[in-house]
């Protein structure tokens, strides 16, 4: 075995770069190349006790009873916790985030597969699971509803028979955007018009590291300690209070490291609330953490949109949109979006392109199914809207005997246009699309790729080239629009530069490996001048860090970011004031450069960071009126979302005997304004590019017509590996945001929602001329491409 | 019943629960708990150690099979405060973010490269397919693999 030099005696990343934005190596990279980063399971406090939970094997029964008597005989069960017992403490049922109530442990029925029906404690992980066998549920089956339109047909069993006034399986009122009238004149006006159906299937974020917490209640205090990796714990803080009845204060969340969250840790969950319930009445920690097929039947699922797009065009351009679409959030509506948008914003729909008129429909549905839907890595429905559009473009290319780049370039909204209204409302911010498709049509060889596949289509060969160019709104958002159960979508910075001239930002965002160790530190490194490893980034603990909505929606760069840019500005002004007393001048007469203030016009006459942070704590003079001191805080309220955009170019290869796609090239060229640490950035787009992979060949939530979930685990949830994904093309554009401090627009998201369109137009690229495919709904698995290449109707899920 | 195998050098024995699996007393007896656990069926390689130097998951090796087996995991391969290659490459191409599939990833890259000390990128990621990773798309994996063959064989004095 080989070794290398301690990574501590490594040249410090400031001898390599300077200091503020660039490559900066993470910061903690350390702790996990060690084996000792501390995730959920990790944790292990004194006392502690093990839950775990017994779910339902139907997806809609009544429960007629429920014996727990064999369970509580077991030598290392301590308690079995049940509907009933939650009654008691007013926790048998639980908000969502979408304003439904969702029962934490099933009373009166079960209403989708995996619901949970006890909670068991014990005192080892495996008694706990050995005492979900000796739990005896009698269980009355029901007709389960699993596929959405069907749940909106009259007869259909009614599944939320708990809401009092609910005579059907409707979630929420259809849901509207854009302008009706306005769409149909600019279809009566079209040259062409195409239809399509497709379904942008349920799948799910499956982070390696499933779902988990320990509840530690203080009966003594009352304090309530839980250690949960999830993505908002302020916000959990908030719900838990509201939900346990429990004093703010008194709760404190602490997040250690997360093994990923991509949104299936966004929402509360029932286990979360048992572990909870079974440390205040056991007082002891108890901890409870999901199994994969818990996580894969139970916990955040995402997309389950089944869509009708159509589109037209008029003298080569693209005019109008019109979507109908049913959302299907299976037996509770947790899904996760902003109040004021029930749809998400699902109403991006118009893509990057300058219409004349659209108009959105969306309802949403109750069926026999595990609840969400989260937004597994996506602001917010986008992903659903991108897949849609840029489908549709492909389409009416098609339709039109053009080039699908050609009808993209003809129809983009022009860089001069900017800021730029849709017409479904959204006010996108900056933008020069063409020059971005450019880029990656250079960077692919698009020409040459055309070519090579009319060479091969003549010797039989089936390759595909499929573009997608996509415009999300992410840095949800402005408090006048954007809040979640009332609490508006900001996030705080607290900035303190000690002394020695080191410094501790305390930030609300919460990573689940985005890197804000490294990338928060360099926002306040670019600022003040302090190198960023002297900058501690402190976050992941309520009691340490301010209050703020988290991360999800890619909104840590666009609203952290913006907070942590902000506060280290306020901290550097006053740092000017204080130079100047030092200095014995005036603010005015100060200027700045990176770590320094120093008197215009004499240059050498300066005082550096360091120096003015030690003076703010002497016992030296400070300027009048001003405490001592050098620190800041800021709640950051965006001024409006950030518009990062791409253009994406997939090269695949179908195998004409086995139907099995290869992607062969992946071109991803993003403009996500101006990047704090591009490293980090290409990591976030190739992590992003892989799930986007998988979404559209593998990833798969599918049910028979009783409710079983075929996708369990992850011998049948199918995730790319190292063999499935091409070796990434990455490249460029950068134009900043006008409004953001920093002139970012947030970029984690962009990958998983650009890809799966690109991946399907090449299928479709490849199939349409030979085999006249128009559609194949993702997942592009080979039973479904072969049945395509047929002539035959899809095989059933 | 009773067992009795080396983990990370170390003789360890003890009593156990013969249906017991080797990631739990790893985590839970010892408290190595950067060996992981992610799937429950063998898919996900987040509990990958090297049992006489060769990667298996640890969900799926009972503790019982240890008998007389060395165990090595993610714990070892820092030697006196230095970095083995292999970590150092991961920290080198960004061939992590979570950190969650970490340990196993370097697990199994360590096992490669002490078999094939100079792997093409094809043999890097068939090796590696076994374990999943969910942030990075392997791209930088790979890269890191091949930073630390191309470091250690620079280390290593050349054959004549």
């Amino acid at each position: 075995m080989a070794v290398v030099e301690n990574l501590e005696n490594l040249p410090s990343p400031t001898t390599e770069r300077p200091i503020g934005f660039g490559r900066l190596k993470r910061k903690e990279d350390l702790r996990f190349i060690r084996g000792e980063g501390s995730y959920l399971d990790d944790i292990r406090l004194p006392g502690m006790v093990y839950g775990a939970v017994l779910r339902s094997p139907y997806a809609h029964a009544r429960i007629l009873s429920i014996d727990t008597s064999a369970a509580l005989d077991h030598p290392n069960v301590a308690a079995v916790v049940t509907a009933k017992d939650l009654e008691t403490l007013g926790l048998a049922w639980m908000p969502t985030i979408s304003y439904d109530t969702q029962a934490v442990l099933a009373g009166d029925k079960v209403r989708f597969q995996g619901q949970e029906v006890a909670f068991v404690i014990a005192t080892d992980e495996y008694s706990a699971n050995d005492a979900l066998a000796l739990i005896d549920v009698e269980y009355e089956p029901l007709p389960a509803v699993v596929n959405a339109r069907r749940a909106l047909d009259p007869e259909a069993p009614l599944i939320r028979d708990d809401k009092s006034g609910q005579r059907d399986n409707l979630a929420s009122p259809t849901w509207e955007a854009g302008d009706e009238a306005t769409t149909d004149r600019a279809f009566a006006e079209a040259d062409t018009v195409v239809t399509r159906d497709m379904i942008y299937p349920r799948c799910h974020p499956a982070p390696l590291e499933t779902c988990g917490i320990i509840a530690d209640f203080n009966p003594e205090t009352g304090q309530l300690d839980i250690y949960n990796g999830n993505q908002a714990p302020h916000a959990h803080r908030t719900v838990y209070a509201h939900v346990a009845g429990l004093a703010e204060h008194m709760i404190r969340i602490r997040c250690n490291d997360i093994g990923g969250g991509f949104g299936n840790k966004v929402p509360v969950y029932p286990g979360y609330v048992c572990a909870i319930a079974g440390s205040i009445v056991a007082g002891v920690p108890v901890k409870w953490v999901e199994n994969r097929t818990e996580n894969l039947t139970s916990t955040g699922f995402a997309r389950d949109y089944i869509m009708r797009g159509e589109m037209c065009s008029k003298d080569g351009r693209i005019t109008g949109l019109r979507v109908d679409a049913i959302a299907d959030h299976g037996a509770f509506d947790s899904t996760a979006q902003p109040t004021k948008f029930p749809a998400g914003f699902f109403h991006i729909v118009c893509g990057s392109y300058d219409l004349q008129a659209s108009h959105v429909k969306v309802k949403a549905v109750y069926t026999n199914k595990a609840p969400g839907g989260v937004a597994y890595r996506c602001s917010f429905r986008i992903t659903e809207a991108v897949y849609l559009v840029e489908r549709m473009v492909d389409a009416l290319a098609l339709e039109m005997k053009a080039d699908p780049i050609d009808l993209r370039m003809r129809s983009f909204i022009a860089p001069e246009q900017f800021p730029y209204e849709t017409t479904t409302g959204w006010t996108y911010d900056s933008g020069d699309y063409a020059k971005t498709m450019g880029v990656a049509m250079e960077m692919a060889g698009y020409e040459d790729l055309r070519a090579e596949q009319a060479e091969k289509r003549a010797r039989g060969e089936l390759m595909g080239i499929g573009v997608s160019f996509f415009t999300e709104g992410v840095g949800a958002g402005p408090r006048k629009h954007m809040d979640i159960l009332g609490l508006s979508m900001n996030d705080g910075a607290d900035l303190r530069v000690h002394p020695s001239g080191k410094a501790v930002v305390s930030i609300s965002a919460q990573t689940q490996g985005q890197g804000h160790e490294t990338t928060f530190a360099q926002i306040v490194a670019e600022e003040l001048g302090i190198p960023p490893e002297d900058v501690e980034v402190r976050h992941g603990d309520t009691d340490k860090s301010p209050y703020g909505l988290g991360t999800y929606g890619s909104r840590s760069t666009p609203v952290s970011g913006g907070a942590v840019a902000v506060v280290s500005r306020k901290v550097r002004d006053k740092a000017r004031m204080i130079a100047a007393t030092m200095l014995e001048t005036s603010p005015e007469d100060l200027a700045w450069e990176k770590g320094r203030w120093y008197v215009k016009g004499d240059p050498e006459q300066g005082a550096m960071i360091e120096d003015i942070a030690h003076r703010a704590y002497s016992g030296e003079p400070m300027p009048a009126d001003m405490e001592g001191g050098l620190d800041a805080q800021v709640i950051y309220d965006p001024p409006n979302l950030t518009y990062p955009y791409g253009a994406y170019i997939a090269v695949v290869d179908i195998d004409p005997d086995t139907a099995h796609v290869t992607v062969r090239r992946f071109i991803a060229v993003d403009d996500c304004g101006v990047r704090i640490n591009p490293m980090v950035v290409d990591g976030q787009i190739h992590g992003g590019l892989a799930e986007g992979v998988g979404i559209a060949l593998m990833e798969l939530i599918s049910f028979d017509d009783e409710g079983n979930c075929l996708n369990s685990s992850f011998m049948d949830y199918l995730i790319p590996t190292a063999l499935e994904c091409p070796d990434f093309e990455l490249g460029e554009t950068v134009t900043p945001c006008p409004h953001h401090p920093l002139g970012a627009k947030g970029v984690g998201e962009s990958p998983t929602v650009g890809s799966p369109p690109a991946i399907v137009n090449a299928v479709i690229d490849a199939l349409n001329e030979t085999h006249g495919v128009e559609h194949v709904d993702m997942p592009c698995t080979p039973a479904r491409v072969w049945a395509a290449m047929q002539g035959r109707p899809e095989p059933p899920q | 019943m009773h067992v009795s195998t080396t983990v990370n050098g170390e003789q360890v024995s003890g009593e156990i629960e013969p249906r017991q699996l080797l990631v739990h007393f790893l985590r839970e007896t010892l408290g190595l708990t950067g060996t992981h656990w992610g799937c429950d069926t063998s898919n996900c390689g987040a509990c990958v150690v090297q049992m006489d130097g060769q990667p298996v998951k640890s969900c799926t090796v009972l503790t019982a099979m240890c008998e007389g087996h060395e165990i090595r995991t993610v714990e070892a391969l820092e030697v006196d405060g230095r970095l083995d290659s292999i970590q150092q490459g991961f920290h080198e191409r960004h061939a992590l973010q979570c950190g969650f599939c970490t340990p196993g990833m370097l697990m199994t890259a360590r096992a490669l490269l002490d078999e094939n000390p100079d792997p093409t990128d094809h043999e890097i990621r068939t090796a590696i397919s076994g374990s999943i990773c969910r942030c990075t798309g392997y791209k930088n994996i790979v890269s890191a693999v091949r930073w630390a063959a191309d470091h250690e064989a620079a280390a290593s004095p050349q054959e004549v």
